[in-house]
C-alpha cells in the first residue's frame, strides 16, 4: 500500500466508477421517482406525486398475499440450503484433493449453467409425466401422478438447486480458515464426531452459515427466471409481478413502487441481520 | 485428511446427484426421437440436434449472445483493471466508498436492476439497442472482474514493481512488463467469469431487450413459457456443453474454486 497525496488512484478509477454511477446509481434514483407517479390504464405517465401506488401495495390484499408468498418462499428456500448446503460445505473440506476437484464441479459447476436450462430440468423432472411422478409411483408410493408444476413445493426445489451453490461457497470459505488441528484433539481426547461437528466445528463457521443464509435468502426474493417457469402465473411472486406491471400491464410507476418496496424490505433484512451477527460474533470471541 | 464417515459420504452422493439431476435430463430428453418430452430409452436419435441448424432465430440469438458476452467483458475488463489497480495498490480517501460503488451491482436484486436501466434507457432514447445491453451488461459484470483483479494484484509483492522504478524503467513499462503480467491470470480468470455471466443473464435482459435485439437466454424464456419440447433440450445440451468448455478454461487459468470463492 501506498499512502501518496496524488490524484493517480481517482484517476484510475473513475472511468469504473462513472459507469456504475451512470448506469445503476441514477436508474435506481430514476425509478424511485417513478414509483411516486401514476399511469392511468393506457394513459400516459402522470408526474403528479403521489402515494397511490404505495397505497395498493399496503392495502391491497392481492400485493400483500404476494410479497408474504415471495418472503415465505425466500424463507423456506434458505432453510432448505441451510440444511442441505451446510453439511455438503462440511464434505468438501474432507475429501482428497482428486474428488474434491471433482465434486467441486458437480456442487458449484451449475452456477455457472444458464438459470433457465437448470430450471427447464426442473419443469421436466416436476411435469405430470415427469420423471419424480412416474418413479413415486413405479415404487408404489405413489397412486396417482401429484402436481409438482406450478406448486408452492416444486418451486422451492428448484430454487433451492438454483441458490444452493452460494450457501455451499459461503460455509466452506469460513470452513477453509478452520484449524483442522482443533478437530483431531477433541478427537484424540475420545469426541465422537458428531461432538466434533456440534463443539468444535459448527461453533466456528456460524458467520460463515448466516452470510451464506443472507445471500440465498436475498437472492431468492427477488429472483426471477425460476418462480415465472416452475410457478407461472398461478403463482405470483413480487418479481414476476413486477415483470407483468412492465411489459404486460404497462404500469410502470406501479411496476417501480413494487420493485422499489422489494429492495427496501430485503436491505433492511440484510443490514437487520449484518447487525445482529455482528454483535453476536462480537459476544462470541470475546 | 481422514474418511469420511459412511452417513456423510451417502449425503454427499445424493447432493451431488440432486445437483445433477436437471441437467442430466436435459441432456437425456436431447436424444429422444420422439416429438414430445421423453426419455431416449426406447429410440434415440439426433433429430433435435438437426433441428437446431433450421432455426435461423435461435442460432441468430447465439450469436447475438457471443457477441454481447464478449463486448461487455472486454469493456469490464478495461473499467475494473484501472479501478481494482487503484484499490489494490493505494490507500485513498474513499477507497472504501469506491469498493462499495463498484460492487453496488451485486447488491440490487437483478429484477430491480433490469427495470431501473429499462427506465433509464428508454429515457435516453437507447431502449433495446446493442449498445444499452453493452453498457448495462458490463456494469453489471464489472464487480467479477474487480474482485478477481484486486485478489490477484493485492497478492504480489509491490517492491517488485518499486525495484523497476529505482532502475529507471517508465511507469508504462512497470505495467506493461511487471504489473500486467502478474495480474494477467486474474484478467483472463476475471473476463472468463464476466463473459459467462453476460452469457447467461436473463432478468435483467429480458427487460432492456427488443425483439430485435433478444440473446439466446430471453429467447429461450420466451419459447419456456409457450411450450416445453425436445428442441429447448437440445439447444440447453449445447449450452451445458459450452459451460463445461469454458468452466475447463476457468480451472485452467485461475482455479474453478478461487473463481467461484471469489478470493486468492
Amino acid at each position: 500500500m501506498t499512502r501518496e497525496r496524488n490524484s493517480i488512484p481517482y484517476w484510475l478509477s473513475a472511468p469504473g466508477a462513472l459507469t456504475v454511477l451512470a448506469l445503476v446509481a441514477v436508474p435506481l434514483v430514476m425509478t424511485f421517482t417513478l414509483s411516486f407517479y401514476s399511469q392511468p390504464p393506457g394513459g400516459a405517465i402522470d408526474s403528479t406525486l403521489t402515494l397511490q401506488n404505495y397505497g395498493h401495495i399496503v392495502g391491497d390484499d392481492y400485493y400483500i398475499e404476494i410479497f408474504a408468498r415471495t418472503f415465505l418462499m425466500a424463507a423456506l428456500v434458505t432453510g432448505v440450503c441451510l440444511l442441505i448446503g451446510v453439511p455438503e460445505a462440511y464434505v468438501l473440506t474432507r475429501l482428497t484433493a482428486g474428488w474434491r476437484a471433482i465434486s467441486i464441479v458437480i456442487v458449484l459447476g451449475p452456477l455457472l449453467v444458464s438459470v433457465v436450462v437448470r430450471t427447464l430440468g426442473w419443469a421436466i423432472l416436476l411435469g405430470r409425466d415427469g420423471v419424480i411422478n412416474k418413479a413415486l409411483m413405479a415404487v408404489g408410493l405413489l397412486n396417482q401422478p401429484v402436481q409438482l408444476m406450478y406448486s408452492y413445493t416444486g418451486l422451492v426445489i428448484a430454487l433451492s438447486h438454483v441458490l444452493v451453490p452460494y450457501m455451499v461457497l459461503s460455509v466452506w470459505a469460513s470452513l477453509q480458515k478452520l484449524d483442522f488441528a482443533t478437530e483431531q484433539a477433541a478427537e484424540s481426547l475420545g469426541a465422537s464426531s458428531l461432538t466434533v461437528l456440534r463443539r468444535i466445528v459448527l461453533p466456528q463457521v456460524i458467520p460463515g452459515v448466516l452470510s451464506g443464509c443472507l445471500i440465498v435468502f436475498a437472492l431468492a426474493a427477488g429472483a426471477f427466471a425460476t418462480p415465472a417457469i416452475i410457478a407461472g402465473r398461478r403463482l405470483k411472486v413480487v418479481s414476476t409481478t413486477i415483470y407483468d406491471e412492465f411489459l404486460n400491464y404497462l404500469n410502470w410507476p406501479m411496476g417501480a413502487a413494487l420493485a422499489a418496496t422489494l429492495m427496501v424490505i430485503v436491505l433492511a433484512i440484510s443490514l437487520l441481520a449484518n447487525r445482529y451477527i455482528e454483535r453476536r460474533y462480537k459476544q462470541v470471541f470475546s | 485428511m481422514t474418511r469420511l464417515p459412511r452417513p456423510l459420504l451417502a449425503f454427499h452422493v445424493l447432493f451431488a446427484a440432486f445437483m445433477l439431476a436437471p441437467l442430466v435430463i436435459v441432456v437425456l430428453v436431447a436424444f429422444t426421437d420422439k416429438g414430445y418430452i421423453s426419455m431416449p430409452f426406447d429410440g434415440a436419435s439426433l433429430r433435435w440436434f438437426n433441428e437446431i441448424l433450421k432455426r435461423q432465430d435461435f442460432i441468430d440469438a447465439f450469436y447475438r449472445s457471443v457477441v454481447l458476452a464478449a463486448t461487455s467483458a472486454t469493456l469490464a475488463v478495461v473499467l475494473a483493471l484501472p479501478a481494482g489497480m487503484a484499490i489494490a495498490w493505494y490507500q485513498f480517501r474513499g477507497r472504501e466508498i469506491l469498493v462499495g460503488l463498484l460492487l453496488s451491482p451485486l447488491m440490487v436484486p437483478q429484477i430491480v436492476l433490469g427495470i431501473a436501466i429499462l427506465r433509464f434507457l428508454s429515457q435516453m432514447g437507447a431502449a433495446g439497442t446493442m449498445t444499452g445491453l453493452i453498457l448495462a451488461h458490463a456494469a453489471i459484470v464489472m464487480p467479477y472482474v474487480l474482485r478477481l483483479v484486486v485478489a490477484a494484484a493485492t497478492g504480489f509483492d509491490r517492491s517488485v514493481a518499486q525495484a523497476a522504478e529505482t532502475l529507471g524503467a517508465s511507469p508504462w513499462t512497470v505495467f506493461a512488463r511487471i504489473q500486467l503480467p502478474l495480474i494477467l491470470p486474474g484478467i483472463a480468470g476475471g473476463w472468463l467469469l464476466a463473459f459467462i455471466t453476460s452469457f447467461d443473464e436473463l432478468t435483467l435482459t429480458v427487460f432492456i431487450a427488443s425483439p430485435s435485439t433478444q440473446t439466446l437466454p430471453v429467447k429461450l424464456y420466451a419459447y419456456i413459457a409457450n411450450t416445453i419440447d425436445p428442441l429447448l433440450a437440445s439447444i440447453s445440451t449445447m449450452l451445458i456443453l459450452l459451460t463445461l468448455v469454458l468452466m475447463l478454461l476457468l480451472e485452467r487459468f485461475y482455479g474453478l474454486d478461487r473463481v467461484l470463492g471469489g478470493k486468492s
